[in-house]
């Protein structure tokens, strides 16, 4: 039981460690890349190549005076960015980042909580998440702020039921919600030589669920709750200082999330195909997989700041007509699908 | 726009357009090409930029063979903007008679405009090439007649850029 509890200490320990230094990842290669595809150089004086540059801003942020205006609500102008920042960084404790190892005779998984609901989790937090959001807005005492809280919180709810809908899919093929046992049974071979991982099975839940994923983290070309032509700065107009700060992690950090979960469903986590006959050890083969899976994570990542700086953003009720008229019933449409053929194999 | 509100496009969508996943990805093509060019960033101040004979950076006085040009006639003065330029004249024994006792520009007023440096009768005030100006005080942002007086040989690019083009 000693062990149990170090191990789960440990775990946990790493996994903020994790969280955190990835956030600060994502804003580093989000910098450069969109550096250089705008044909100028990014941040590269702090640390090598400006890694440490996301780490300066906050800690530039820390030293800001806090303002909060007059008529504004303060508990709630205080709370909103403490639910954003809680939110975004407890939905990684389900992701799977390698195969079950074998540690001083236990089995530990690489996951914080293997819960058995696990992707409802990941759904859950992600509607908490619009709390932050419709709170800031509101309570902020701003028009604008007002408005882009409003907006973002429809935007998100609307998306939020395509993604779940295009889930219902690769759990009806996977039979389990645990996040662990989706990415095994991808870790499968059809017709002996293509890897089953889902996107090659649910092409459309993949779209779909890609498409909501923009949308839920509030990224071009969804990005119309903090459009700075349209709305100044969206829901986070009044936050000054740390509060700003903490909105732009929770942000990075959902980004990172989202990455993450769409490698876990679509990708196959972890899998590394043909790797297992090559007769490595435990270790190295384990290795191997956090690797693999942090190499699909970089390149959902990749795709995820490319298309933002490719698309011109959304109008309001394109936005709302994409998520109700085209996303649900694609969803739907795959959910019947699937069952359809589940039903004929 | 017609009448009834409906947008008229001179040509319908294709289909594949319409999917607007594969437009996308023309897109992403487009935007991972640009990553490869060259950026246009100065690594500045290990870069400098060199401006053309024709940029207007700060004004300076010109100083030929050890005296400056000017007869402190005050147009510089009287056509600057933003009021930016004083001066004080003065009697002197050589051939052009007067001289200015006191010659200064507030930089934090000069807009780089150069009206100053059309109208000098004399070609003795032009704008130099230096852009990097950096004071730590108001009175320190007043240049008088030391830092404003540059030979002719430090300016030889604007005053040949001047002869051609004037």
């Amino acid at each position: 039981m000693e062990t149990l509890f170090l191990v789960a200490v440990i775990k946990f320990v790493l996994y903020v460690a994790v969280v955190l230094v990835a956030v600060i990842l994502v804003g580093w290669i989000e910098r450069r890349l969109s550096a250089f595809i705008q044909n100028r150089l990014g941040p590269n004086r702090v640390g090598p190549y400006g890694s440490l540059q996301i780490l300066i801003d906050v800690v530039k942020l820390l030293l800001k005076e806090d303002i909060v205006p007059k008529n504004a609500y303060k508990p709630v102008h205080d709370l909103a960015p403490i639910i954003s920042i809680a939110v975004a960084l407890s939905t990684f404790a389900v992701v799977p980042i390698g195969n079950t190892i074998e540690l001083f005779g236990h089995e530990v998984k690489l996951m914080i909580a293997s819960v058995d609901v696990g992707i409802l989790y990941m759904l859950s937090m992600t509607s908490l998440g619009v709390y932050g959001v419709t709170l800031a807005g509101w309570s902020s005492n701003n028009k604008y702020s007002l408005l882009g809280g409003l907006r973002s919180s429809a935007q998100m709810i609307s998306y939020e039921l395509s993604m779940g809908l295009s889930v219902i899919g690769v759990l009806m093929i996977s039979g389990t919600l645990r996040l662990d046992q989706i990415v095994v049974h991808q870790a499968r071979y059809l017709g002996g030589w293509l890897p089953a991982w889902n996107i090659f099975l649910q092409p459309v839940a993949f779209i779909t669920f890609l498409v909501a994923a923009f949308a839920e983290t509030n990224r071009l070309p969804f990005d119309l709750p903090e459009a700075e032509p349209e709305l100044v700065a969206g829901y986070h107009t009044e936050y000054t200082g740390l509060k700003f700060g903490l909105f732009m992690l929770a942000e990075y950090s959902n980004v990172f999330t989202a990455c993450a979960v769409i490698t876990t469903l679509f990708l196959g986590g972890w899998h590394l195909p043909y790797v297992e006959n090559l007769g490595l050890t435990a270790l190295a083969l384990s290795i191997l997989q956090v690797l693999t899976f942090c190499v699909k994570v970089t390149l959902v990542l990749l795709f995820f700041i490319v298309v933002r700086w490719t698309i011109p953003r959304f109008r309001y009720d394109q936005l709302m007509n994409l998520g109700w008229k085209v996303m649900l019933p694609l969803a739907l449409a795959n959910v019947l699908v699937t069952g359809f053929v589940l039903l004929l194999i | 726009m017609s009448s009834n509100g409906k947008m008229i496009r001179k040509k319908d969508l294709t289909i594949w357009q319409k999917v607007y996943i594969p437009e996308i990805l023309k897109g992403v093509r487009l935007t991972i090409a640009q990553i490869f060019k060259p950026k246009f960033t100065y690594s500045y101040p290990e870069e400098r930029f060199e401006p053309q004979p024709s940029f207007r950076g700060r004004p300076v006085l010109v100083e030929e063979n050890g005296i400056e040009r000017c007869v402190a006639c005050g147009l510089c003065s009287r056509v600057c903007p933003s009021l930016a330029i004083e001066v004080q004249a003065s009697e002197t024994g050589l051939e052009k008679e007067r001289y200015p006792v006191k010659f200064e520009i507030n930089m934090v007023r000069c807009i780089f405009c150069g009206f100053c440096e059309e109208v000098c009768p004399e070609e003795a005030i032009v704008m130099s090439k230096e852009y990097e100006l950096v004071f730590t005080s108001q009175e320190e942002a007043v240049f008088g007649k030391d830092r404003l007086l540059k030979s002719t040989e430090e300016l030889k690019d604007r005053l040949e850029f001047l002869r051609q083009h004037r």
